[in-house]
């Protein structure tokens, strides 16, 4: 079932519609509830491989619905530390909960301080209502 | 900018949810609760589609049998009244101009439905070659088109069962449609077609007998897992018929427009074919990708591709040389810079469960 629209207050949120929740000096990344709805369902997630890095701004993978596909953009630089395999055997996780169980790779980042680049809630939601 | 066309159900559409998108002119609804659950629920059960987009084109009088006999590509001599058949409609290359379903409604009145993004294109084409005693006649603003497709189609609408291109007029919860036993989906059902004031009382009928709305998303997934080909992407005005492996729609003992040219063509055999291939790695083949390591100037490209909500795989239709079309044969797509494996597989690539009697 899919999920209701919601933008978490504790992200932070890239204009390319994805986001980042950051715990130290790691965060975990994945898509917002709009990419996905735009998207529709899910059906598959090229992952890039751990140990690989990503860079801000740039594409790291993938995913696709019936009608569409995407790249997904790193909101943050880093080394990748975890791609969620969840995701990859059912796509569909990520439609269910975007925020949570659909979660893409958590990375180690290479930078923090890009952090203050990115767009809070508030910023992401007028950002969504003026698109 | 250029308004989009409106069926008699937008409102209906709206008021489900919707997404709606440009489609040959048409503002349609893409999808309502989302393309896999749709597809399926036509697979398992019943699915109704707002098809009011294509086209009618009425064909009457003495010399419509000729007229059309001589543009169309399947043998008309072969319908009696009440029966249907899909035919194409061909240029003098032997191209493919739309292909259609011709409904003999009596010996001097046919009715033709044709692709929306072709309704202009073949009723020009049929129209500029009437002759005394035909005429012909765009009706296509003054129906509703729905298809009611699945296993449980015919139960559900309460209908009686009876062979698949037939066609009779009924009535349905006191609505007044006609009746055809036709499809895009490769399962049981019927397209059911009302006066355009009706469509309203007709679509609130359907759905409240059970059936699931499925917006174009879905409808394009169920007939390319059932290779049914779509015009503009798997045949074209310069694709032929043989090639496309639609030699069985062609009476070439008959002279329609492009006779000669699809007889040539199949005497020296097509030098290349469409094929369905199912991907042997993750990955989702699109219109357009590259089909590597092939003669190009034999094809070589995919026409169609998604992923099939039944196999759970990427599948797709494309030309490729004769010698490689055979089932079996291994083909490399190029998904956006990646190579990815497919195998050619005969068609149906899917093939609906028949009915258990």
């Amino acid at each position: 079932m899919a999920a209701a629209e919601t933008y978490p207050e504790d992200l932070k949120y890239h204009p390319e519609h994805d986001w980042a929740r950051l715990e130290g000096d790691e965060a975990m990344l994945g898509i917002t509830w709009f990419a996905q709805d735009a998207l529709g369902e899910l059906v598959y997630f090229e992952a890039p491989q751990p140990g690989a890095t990503v860079a801000k701004d740039s594409s790291y993978g993938e995913v696709e619905s019936v009608k569409a596909v995407s790249d997904v953009i790193a909101p943050l630089s880093g080394e990748i530390l975890e791609v969620n395999q969840t995701v990859v055997d059912a796509p569909e996780t990520v439609n269910d909960d975007p925020y949570g169980e659909g979660w893409l790779l958590r990375i180690r980042l290479s930078d923090p301080s890009e952090v203050q680049a990115l767009l809070d809630v508030d910023a992401y939601k007028q950002l969504l209502q003026d698109s | 900018m250029q308004t989009l066309s409106r069926t008699p159900l937008h409102e209906r559409h709206v008021a489900a949810g919707a997404r709606l998108v440009p489609f040959a002119g048409w503002e349609m609804p893409i999808q309502y609760e989302g393309v896999i659950a749709e597809h399926r629920a036509v697979r398992s059960d019943c699915g109704v589609f707002d098809v009011s987009h294509m086209g009618e084109i009425h064909v009457e009088g003495p010399t419509a049998h000729e007229l059309l006999q001589s543009l169309l590509s399947n043998d008309l001599d072969r319908l009696e009244d009440g029966d249907a058949q899909y035919t194409l409609l061909t240029n003098e290359s032997g191209g493919i101009i739309d292909d259609l379903i011709a409904y003999r409604v009596g010996s001097h009145h046919y009715l033709l439905v044709v692709n929306a993004g072709n309704r202009r294109a073949a009723y020009d084409w049929v129209k500029e070659r009437e002759i005394r005693g035909s005429e012909v006649r765009d009706a296509s603003d003054e129906y509703a088109l729905l298809a009611v497709q699945g296993p449980r189609a015919i139960e559900r609408l309460g209908l009686p069962k009876a062979r698949q291109f037939t066609h009779a007029m009924g009535e349905l919860d006191g609505i007044e449609v006609m009746v055809n036993r036709t499809g895009y989906t490769g399962e049981k059902g019927c397209e059911l077609m009302c006066p355009a004031e009706d469509g309203v009382a007709l679509w609130d009928a359907v759905v409240g007998r059970g059936a699931v709305p499925c917006g174009l998303g879905a409808r394009d997934t169920l007939r390319l897992e059932v290779c049914y080909p779509l015009h503009g992407s798997d045949i074209t005005p310069e694709t032929d018929a043989i090639s496309a492996g639609l030699a069985w729609t062609c009476a070439l003992d008959q002279d329609f427009t492009g006779a000669p040219a699809l007889r040539r063509v199949k005497q020296e055999g097509p030098t290349r074919r469409l094929v369905a291939f199912v991907m042997e790695e993750k990955a989702i083949p699109r219109a357009g990708m590259e089909i590597l390591g092939l003669d190009q100037s034999a094809g070589g490209e995919v026409t169609s591709g998604t992923h099939s909500p039944m196999l759970e795989k990427g599948i797709g239709l494309g030309y490729v040389p004769t010698d490689r079309s055979t089932p079996g044969s291994e083909l490399t797509i190029d998904v956006r810079g990646r190579e990815r494996r497919a195998t050619v597989v005969p068609k149906p690539i899917y093939k609906p469960e028949e009915e258990t009697p």
